[in-house]
């Protein structure tokens, strides 16, 4: 049996003893090889554990400004709060955390690890959100010169994102090290906008306002404008001469009324609040007393001038707040000048800024007229693509189909369904087309055969009875597909815009559908022109007898117009579902439209229904331009515009004339 | 000897017989009276069919006699009961405001009453002002003559813009539609004043008659409107039973040919036109209180659009057809789509009436329509032996009025 079974045996005991002296020498022997960076810490650690943001600054400072190469990673851990003090020493680390009690503990200047450490054992440095803030722009030198292009660019961003004054000098001194070509021009681009909104002195500032004042895009625009907001503001006397005043305002001028100055002379307490009816009432409810308030019966207080008179008593006894009378306020008025005053202190920089701005604006309005006029062609175009097909139903046959509006749909669920069984949506959409073609040719046909043909002299009834044909399709679409919208998804390769500058840009899809609809328009154009089938369908139209004695089959060249004119809507259904949302009611959004487009356009005449499609696509877009918030109103309009239209050239802008016009 | 006018019109007397009986009989069913065998609700239902019956039937004195295909004059009923709408809506809430103010120690003014009207009204589109088209809603009288006045404005300025250029066909019922589609679209902004998509609502509370149930008021709403009904077919029949109605229907035939005979035709559609629109404008102002609730989409088009296929299912041309047409389909729409037809099992699907009611409504219209162009009218034909002619053969003229083959070699 052992004598000290508890201490082991005497080297036990040895390497024991020697463990706690190695615990007790630790300290030393780290510091005995602290690195620079720590060092650097240590020097600052009081500040760096106080963790304020009002003293931080030099041990940032210190850190940003060692030239150290591991100073970027500090800096990083500081921020993402992964810097830990140990207890027993004072020394900073990494930390990683191992589980949640214990972390493995990385020197910042070798990298090595000095061991896992419990939780308790450490203390961790958690910046507050100022301090972080402030690394950030500590770490943007560090970003802006990084190795990394990727990085560079987040760095540039972030900035672009959120520009600060101190990120200037670091973006300055990263430009002439930069050797991407493309992150150079960014860096001086942003280099001249920081220069605009916190550059020193004035010389350099308005020198970087000229420099950029030709550009259109959206970070100059957002870079100048805070340059010149102003605000309202009144001055005891005649206005001083040490603000930089943008307008001086004259009270009851167009725009600054006299109200507008007494209430903006309340709003900086400079004269009393006037009592407003609410504050009359209120009072004269605290002092109602025996039935009376103000020595007026209560009863008759409903009369707002029994209320004021017994308002002014309670006045005069001290019980409530005076009225102001239309003479103090008048004086009150006078006693004061009133201007909008740039928040930017520098008349000079306010000065180019607003020139700067004003010629942009003019540049922006012609691009937006541009991009207003896109906007309208590419309307334009999807008015035309829905009107096609009833440009060859309507307006060459003759033919009211309220169910025009459901072969779009129905052409736009067939793309969706196709979309289902073949996955490569370039693909789906090439086979899409034709099947959307066949569908609706058959449908067309289908139609024309059961029901139109036996109404061909009767045109009202053929509009009721297609419009029939209407619900019953809109409410089949709703029980086979649902009442929810289905995805009709575009190729990749449609995807995105095409993008002028920040003003013009134009969707892909969109320049898809005017290129279809320019297709749709030869084809018409040759079908009707150049084939035999055009001939006949013509013939057919302007006298049914006689083309029928001159060999002519009526019956089969209406079947087969009628059906080329539905197929065409099946193939303006997949085009129109590649950007609205595909659902039972898709058509009969825009069946009236649609009508509208050829009767505005004139029956009869494709070029008709393409200016119709143009006046339509143009007007609504303009009134949409002038009321931009509100497109319904921008629809109602353009209806009463074209219910006026109508009025004038009731035969629409295109007229036939003589014996081509039918009747 | 000079006829009276009933027995010129033996269908008055019937009609007039039928309506009285379907009150009456409604009456003594009603919870009002207390039997209960027909609840509040389907009294409601009944009164409201009554209202559309006579909006079908202003539908059918423009369509079926004049031949103008209107696909508009949902928007003319809409607009009634707009006009009657804000009336209820404005002294019911000025109830419940000064019901409100009153508990306050000071007594309100006028201007804080108007305040919290407006508040309450139009709070829900983020306003509390009342627009000017609002300026007459606390007058009964004045409101109820907007209920004719605004309808027949309308109709009287986009019939004259619309006849005065020739617009006729389907292209006036194109126009027509584009009409009530800008009306719609217009009310369902939020700043047209009509309170955008909420439109009017609790229209069912009568102001004043607070205390009547809600099953009585709905049987005095019945009788007004089968009132109204009666009153509006004697006037359609007598309409349509002078000389006006002779060139009516003439222009329906062939406007040229009566335009050549020196009536002005443009006038006469435009009497029509705005007459049918105050009917219709009657009919919305004693639907939607009946109703409670009327908002834009009430006058969609494609409302307008029933109206013309309720005429056509019950016969387009003879006034009891339309009423028989609306009262039809706009009843049996409401059993099918109210969930209480009983689904059809087929074996392998089984029919939910819900869902497919508005198949079997559109395909049997376009059967009608081919088929049976005289609708559910054509079957008193049948009672009374009336036959139209006859007539074989590929027309021999430029129309169909010219002889056809057969007859001529008879």
């Amino acid at each position: 049996m052992r004598p000290f079974p508890l201490l082991g045996t005497p080297e036990q005991m040895l390497r024991l003893i020697m463990a706690g002296l190695m615990l007790l020498a630790l300290p030393f022997a780290v510091s005995a090889q602290e690195g620079p960076m720590q060092a650097l810490l240590q020097d600052h650690a009081e500040i760096i554990v106080k963790n304020s943001r009002k003293t931080i600054g030099p041990a940032i400072d210190a850190v940003a400004a060692s030239g150290l190469p591991q100073a970027q990673d500090v800096l990083q851990a500081w921020q993402a709060k992964e810097i830990w003090q140990r207890k027993s020493d004072g020394l900073f680390f990494r930390g990683e955390k191992l589980d949640s009690k214990t972390y493995r503990l990385l020197d910042f200047d070798s990298g090595a690890d000095t061991g896992t450490f419990p939780k308790n054992e450490l203390k961790q440095i958690k910046p507050n959100s100022g301090i972080r803030a402030l690394i950030g722009t500590a770490l943007v030198q560090f970003q802006l010169t990084d190795p990394d292009p990727a990085r560079r660019s987040a760095a540039l961003t972030s900035l672009e994102r959120d520009p600060e004054a101190a990120a200037l000098a670091p973006l300055r001194a990263s430009i002439d090290g930069e050797d991407d070509a493309a992150l150079k021009a960014r860096k001086l681009r942003l280099e001249r906008l920081l220069t605009m909104a916190f550059g020193q002195g004035d010389a350099e500032r308005v020198a970087a306002i000229r420099s950029m004042s030709g550009d259109l895009s959206v970070d100059v625009r957002a870079t100048l404008n805070p340059l010149v907001t102003s605000t309202r503001r009144a001055f005891a006397g005649a206005l001083p001469r040490d603000v930089n005043i943008a307008k001086a305002l004259k009270p009851g001028s167009e725009g600054f009324t006299q109200a507008d100055a007494y209430a903006l002379l309340v709003t900086q307490s400079r004269a009393p609040a006037q009592v407003t009816a609410a504050e009359v009432r209120d009072a004269l409810a605290q002092n109602i007393s025996g039935g009376r308030a103000g020595g007026i019966p209560v009863a008759q207080l409903s009369d707002p001038a029994r209320r004021l008179e017994a308002y002014d008593v309670l006045a005069e006894g001290g019980l409530a707040p005076p009225r102001v009378s239309p003479r103090q306020k008048a004086e009150a008025i006078a006693a004061h000048s009133f201007a909008d005053v740039y928040t930017e202190p520098s008349a000079a920089v306010t000065a180019a800024a607003e020139q700067a701005l004003k010629g942009i604006s003019t540049r922006v309005a012609v691009s937006q007229a541009a991009d207003l006029t896109l906007d309208a062609l590419s309307l334009a175009s999807i008015y035309f693509l829905a009107a096609i097909g009833l440009a060859i139903t309507f307006g060459v046959m003759g033919v009211i189909n309220m169910a025009h509006g459901e072969f779009i749909m129905m052409g736009a669920y067939t793309g969706y369904v196709v979309q289902q069984i073949i996955p490569n949506h370039t693909l789906s959409i090439i086979v899409a087309i034709p099947m959307a073609f066949a569908v609706t040719f058959a449908a067309g046909v289908a139609l024309e055969r059961l029901v139109i043909r036996w109404l061909y002299n009767r045109p009202l009834e053929t509009l009721l009875a297609t419009f029939g044909i209407s619900i019953a399709l809109q409410q089949l679409a709703k029980n086979i597909f649902g009442t929810q919208a289905r995805p009709l998804t575009s190729p990749g390769w449609l995807d995105g815009a095409w993008v002028v500058n920040d003003v013009i840009s134009i969707s892909y899809i969109r320049i898809a559908i005017f290129v279809l609809a320019l297709i749709f328009l030869g084809v018409f154009l040759f079908i009707m022109n150049r084939t035999r089938l055009g001939l006949e369908t013509r013939a057919v139209t302007q006298n049914r007898r006689m083309a029928a004695s001159m060999g002519i089959n009526p019956d089969k060249v209406n079947m087969l117009t009628f059906g080329i004119g539905s197929g065409i809507a099946g193939i303006a259904g997949v085009a129109i579902g590649l950007f609205a949302k595909v659902t039972s009611e898709l058509g009969s959004d825009y069946i009236v439209q649609s009508f509208m487009t050829v009767v505005v356009g004139g029956v009869g005449n494709i070029w008709g229904t393409l200016a119709g499609a143009a006046m339509i696509g143009f007007f609504q877009k303009g009134i949409e331009w002038l009321n931009p918030s509100n497109t319904l109103a921008a629809q109602t309009y353009m209806i009463i515009f074209i219910i006026l239209f109508i009025q004038f050239r009731p035969r629409g802008i295109v007229a036939l004339r003589g014996r081509a016009a039918g009747d | 000897m000079q006829k009276t006018f009933v027995s010129r019109n033996p269908s008055v007397l019937i009609f007039l017989a039928a309506l009285g009986l379907f009150t009456l009989f409604v009456t003594i069913g009603s919870e009002a009276v207390g039997t209960g065998l027909i609840s509040t609700s389907f009294v409601k239902t009944l009164g409201k069919t009554l209202c559309l019956c006579l909006a079908a039937l202003a539908m059918d004195l423009v369509w079926g006699y004049c031949g103008i295909l209107s696909l508009g004059h949902f928007a003319f009923f809409g607009l009634g009961g707009y006009m009657v709408g804000m009336w209820l809506m404005y002294e019911r809430t000025r109830d419940i405001v000064t019901g409100a103010l009153a508990e306050a120690p000071i007594p309100p003014t006028d201007q804080e009453i108007v305040d919290a009207i407006g508040t309450q009204i139009f709070g829900v589109v983020g306003s509390n002002e009342f627009p000017l088209i609002w300026s007459l809603a606390d007058s009964l009288v004045l409101q109820l003559m907007l209920v004719v006045l605004v309808p027949g404005l309308l109709a009287l300025v986009f019939g004259w813009l619309a006849f005065r250029s020739r617009v006729t066909g389907v292209y006036l019922s194109i126009l027509t539609q584009a009409m009530t589609l800008a009306l719609a679209l217009y009310l369902f902004q939020n700043d047209s004043g009509l309170r955008g998509n909420n439109g009017l609502s609790g229209l069912q509370n009568i102001p004043g008659l607070e205390t009547v149930p809600q099953s009585v008021l709905s049987v005095w709403f019945l009788w007004a409107s089968a009132l109204a009904l009666a009153l509006g077919y004697l006037l359609a029949v007598f309409i349509t039973e002078g000389k006006f109605g002779s060139v009516i229907r003439g222009i329906r035939d062939d406007e040229a040919r009566v335009r050549f005979l020196g009536y002005p035709v443009e006038a006469y559609k435009l009497v029509i036109f705005a007459a049918t629109a105050c009917i219709a404008g009657i009919a919305g102002a004693l639907y939607y209180p009946q109703a409670g609730i009327i908002n834009p989409a009430e006058i969609a088009p494609i409302a307008s659009i029933y109206l013309a296929v309720w005429v056509a299912i019950g016969g387009r041309g003879r006034l009891y057809g339309a009423v028989i047409g609306a009262a039809f389909v706009s009843l049996v729409s409401s059993w099918f789509t109210g969930g209480q037809a009983p689904d059809l099992p087929l074996g392998f699907y089984t029919v939910k009436w819900v869902d497919w009611w508005l198949v079997l409504l559109g395909l049997s219209f376009v059967l009608v329509t081919l088929f049976a162009p005289k609708g559910l009218g054509g079957l008193v034909d049948l009672w009374t032996n009336r036959r139209s002619p006859d007539r074989h053969g590929a027309d021999l003229g430029p129309g169909p009025g010219a002889l056809r083959e057969q007859e001529a070699a008879e």
